[in-house]
């Protein structure tokens, strides 16, 4: 089965630590991406991304690496492929500090070519990394759902 | 309104002002995490020439590089591009769909009146 990878990279005139923060804490993400990030945020945790408005699971995984505020690995699956550790794919978070800026660089790997996630995930990390630039430099988010009710 | 620096935008816009420079863009999204090698393949230009214009795409943040041991691998980031999108073309979507919604009102109206 073919794999896939995707870099995606944003830079947010904020401090690393509070990239790190919007990242994990569901209070915060769920203002810039309609969704909570649920987890301890330790090697070896669960995590879980619940939809805001519905309160169902979207997405599931494991922590696998976490080293506030520079970086954060987690697997990343479908809750219906959560026991199929060969559908899981991985997304990385890069945190670093350019100047007066950070950095941030989401590396989603090991994702199925040509699969219905690969297509959720193309579409959606562009706007939600500028939904999350846009919050974190003005407190506003930008609608991240906009456009998708009109398909 | 989210903020974008003019120099940032600046970079975009000039950046994706040049064909061979669009054309990389539309390689990497065909085919993503390309070498230079792979790259200059599809285009009539000398390697340096290639690199240059990478180099451009990735000051603009058009063009993300990973390494996979000692081959560098050019990603396409559309985020600046969705960024633009949300400033200059959602805006005016908005505002072109207000303008059909008074229409029909208008019309309605006098449908009705």
């Amino acid at each position: 089965m073919d794999k896939t990878k995707f870099v995606y990279v944003t830079y947010i005139r904020t401090t690393p630590e509070k990239v790190f923060e919007a990242l994990t804490k569901g209070e915060l993400t769920r203002q810039y991406w309609m969704h909570d990030n649920v987890s301890d945020w330790k090697v070896g945790s669960p995590w879980k991304h619940v939809d805001k408005a519905s309160a169902q699971v979207r997405i599931v995984g494991e922590v696998l690496e976490s080293a506030p505020p520079r970086r954060l690995v987690i697997s990343w699956a479908s809750p219906a492929d959560a026991a199929s550790k060969h559908k899981h794919s991985r997304v990385a978070f890069d945190i670093e500090r350019v100047e007066d800026m950070v950095r941030l660089t989401v590396t989603h790997d090991e994702l199925e070519a040509g699969s219905e996630m690969e297509r959720g995930i193309t579409n959606g990390w562009p706007r939600v990394l500028s939904s999350l630039k846009s919050f974190l430099e003005t407190g506003k988010p930008l609608n991240v759902f906009a456009g998708k009710e009109k398909r | 309104m989210h903020i974008i620096t003019a120099t940032d935008t600046d970079k975009v816009f000039k950046a994706l002002a040049d064909a061979s420079r669009r054309k990389l863009l539309d390689l990497l999204y065909a085919t993503n995490g390309q070498t230079l090698g792979e790259l200059a393949e599809h285009l009539d230009m000398t390697r340096q020439a290639v690199t240059q214009h990478l180099s451009l795409l990735e000051e603009a943040n058009l063009v993300a590089t990973s390494w996979r041991g000692r081959e560098k691998l050019h990603y396409l980031n559309p985020v600046p591009l969705y960024e633009i999108y949300e400033r200059w073309i959602a805006k005016f979507e908005r505002s072109r769909l207000r303008a059909l919604r008074d229409l029909k009102r208008r019309l309605e109206g006098e449908r009705d009146g």
